[in-house]
């Protein structure tokens, strides 16, 4: 297969307005991946999919990560005048990585038997703007594990011909697999007629005897 | 108006097979006569290998329109996965497809290995094979034994079945402790080493199993009713299953060579000779042959790799169990487990625990065309086609 280098290029040559970026991955045994723009998403997979030398006809996988927003700290050397002395101080700086929610797809080709090429593209922020062009279109592999996605991270695919819940009951609310999800204290409680019976019937029960304490 | 699958995108989809044209009786005025009835199969239905339901919309007996419903078993195993630590995960693995936990291990041990840069020693690779081929002679052998039961034959064929399985679990009990949830590989190997009486053992039950086959071939290839209800029932197309995600003995029934030990060849599978058997047309009676084909394929597997198994350690010696911290990165490994291809993905951030943790459930994906393979059959074949796609409600749901 060729290098990610060479469908990059290729990839740009066919859609200029593309922006396509290589991700490192810091695995040695893992695979770097192709980051691309939500609006040039669908026109990319569609390359890939359809290209004569790639052939990617098997969406394997696709998965959603959530990253919230990070704090990156970073120490950086300042000079300083210092009771009339040039210093050099170290100071922290701050920068704030702002959070997203990504969808990343394995790509394989079954005709030629190689991948595979491993595709992302990312939302531009975790609260409003989560959508991403649906690849149900172009996979149908692909319909189950969106509608998951969906369901547990809250990306909303355009174009995916069904996209409701599908693990989490209908009117659920939340997405469980981010990472700042928190699960309500009790799911099991729900008030029911039975409670105000035993609310009841305390009336008819012999006070609790008081004990006392000794000093 | 009544096709299940309505316009998705306009974008290239391969068009949904229909067996039969639906054509629900109409009057002049074009409305159907009678009313389509909504039924809810399952989720406690005993075809339905577990909890799991579909909402079939029925024009008589004929379906025309059926969408399956997820998540009554689901328990959020990725989030679980993402609090624990990486080696506690290893017995969530058996909980996945519960009929085949030493392939979930191997697949789970496989992505680890591969993020951490781990080796395996070769024995450990031996023993892994013998498992996992054994594995799937015990999941195709019952699944046989289901599926024949879901055309009615009661009884009879399944004990058939179960006894031989039960011969295989008493092998898994013996090695790791537990019939069904062995937890039994690690990061760079296996945890317990074999005995020479449990290889021995081993062979004896291998070489019995032909003689099983054959006579469970005998019952069932040419019987009339299997005949009648699994030839030309629910066929699918290269081109579909391959763009519907379609992994495993569905895909190869169904004509296309892909078989992860031939392609991928991990752990040491390039070693060993054997066949991958290719269906026709993708009907059930192929789906059913291609399982079939196959045990006869993984038992010559397992005489080789009984054959050739070295003595020597059964762990690698840089693997660390407790405390284990990979470093940043992100793998997918899979393997070809008896219902596909089974993934996982895994994000490390250097942490103790996984940052992101994704598994690819191979009958969750296969369940994509249900509805395409069950439009125009009637109810009783939609029983018999999920029985065929060979699903286990613990990895569906996850």
């Amino acid at each position: 297969m060729e290098t990610l280098e060479q469908i990059k290029s290729r990839l740009e040559a066919a859609l200029p307005s593309a922006k396509i970026e290589i991700l490192a991955n810091e695995c040695a045994a893992g695979e770097r991946s192709l980051l691309v723009d939500a609006a040039s998403g669908f026109a990319v997979a569609k390359f890939l999919r359809d290209d004569a030398q790639l052939m990617l006809d098997y969406c394997s996988n696709v998965t959603g990560v959530d990253w919230p927003d990070k704090e990156l700290t970073e120490k950086i050397k300042v000079k300083q005048v210092v009771d009339g002395v040039e210093k050099e101080v170290e100071e922290v700086k701050k920068t704030l990585r702002p959070g997203c929610l990504e969808v990343v797809f394995h790509l394989y080709s079954m005709t030629l038997k190689h991948g595979p090429v491993v595709l992302r593209m990312r939302t531009e922020n975790r609260a409003d703007k989560t959508h991403l062009p649906s690849l149900t279109p172009l996979w149908r592999g692909a319909e189950f594990q969106e509608r998951e996605i969906y369901d547990l991270y809250g990306v909303i695919f355009d174009g995916h011909p069904d996209l409701r819940r599908i693990l989490m009951w209908d009117g659920f609310e939340g997405y469980p697999m981010r990472k700042d999800y928190v699960a309500p204290d009790d799911y099991e409680y729900e008030p029911t007629p039975h409670d105000e019976v035993l609310e009841a019937a305390k009336k008819c029960y012999p006070a609790e005897p008081k004990v006392e304490v000794k000093p | 108006m009544l096709s299940g699958r309505a316009e998705s995108g306009g974008e290239a989809v391969i068009a949904a097979q229909k067996p039969f044209e639906v054509t629900p009786k109409l009057d002049e005025s074009g409305t159907p006569i009678g009313e389509l009835l909504e039924i809810s199969m399952g989720p406690h239905h005993p075809s339905t290998h577990g909890v799991f339901r579909m909402d079939v919309t029925l024009d008589g007996e004929t379906v025309v329109k059926l969408k399956p419903v997820f998540g009554y078993l689901h328990r959020n195993h990725e989030k679980i996965g993402e609090n624990i630590s990486y080696l506690a995960t290893m017995p969530y693995t058996d909980r996945l497809d519960y009929f085949c936990s030493m392939t979930n291990n191997w697949a789970y041990a496989l992505t680890i290995e591969k993020l951490a840069g781990l080796a395996v020693p070769e024995r450990a690779e031996y023993i892994r094979v013998i498992m996992a081929e054994l594995t799937r002679l015990q999941n195709h052998t019952s699944l046989i034994g289901f599926f024949v039961q879901d055309m009615g034959a009661l009884g009879t064929p399944m004990m058939y079945a179960f006894r031989e399985r039960e011969k295989i679990l008493d092998l898994f009990e013996e090695v790791s402790g537990a019939r069904m949830m062995c937890n039994y590989m690690r990061f760079g190997g296996v945890r317990v080493d074999v005995s020479d009486a449990w290889l021995a053992q081993t062979k004896k039950i291998v070489g019995d199993y032909g003689k099983f086959l054959d006579e469970f071939e005998v019952f069932l290839n040419e019987n009339e009713i299997l005949l009648a209800r699994t030839q030309g029932v629910a066929p699918i197309s290269k081109e579909q299953a391959i763009n519907a995600s379609i992994t495993g003995p569905l895909l190869r029934a169904a004509g296309v060579n892909y078989d992860l030990r031939k392609v991928d060849k991990y752990g040491i599978y390039s070693r060993f000779e054997f066949k991958v058997p290719l269906g026709e047309t993708g009907d059930l009676y192929d789906r059913y042959m291609v399982r079939v084909l196959e045990m006869r394929e993984s038992i010559k597997i397992l005489n080789q790799a009984l054959a050739g198994i070295p003595a020597g350690p059964i762990m690698d010696a840089k693997a660390k169990l407790r405390g284990f911290r990979p470093k940043a990165g992100e793998v997918y490994g899979r393997i070809e487990s008896p219902k596909g291809e089974l993934g996982f993905y895994v994000i490390s951030d250097g942490g103790p625990s996984p940052y992101r943790y994704r598994i690819r459930p191979p009958s969750y994906i296969n369940l994509t065309t249900l509805e395409d393979m069950c439009l125009g059959r009637k109810v009783a074949d939609v029983i018999v086609i999920l029985g065929s796609v060979d699903i286990v409600l613990g990895e569906v749901d996850r």
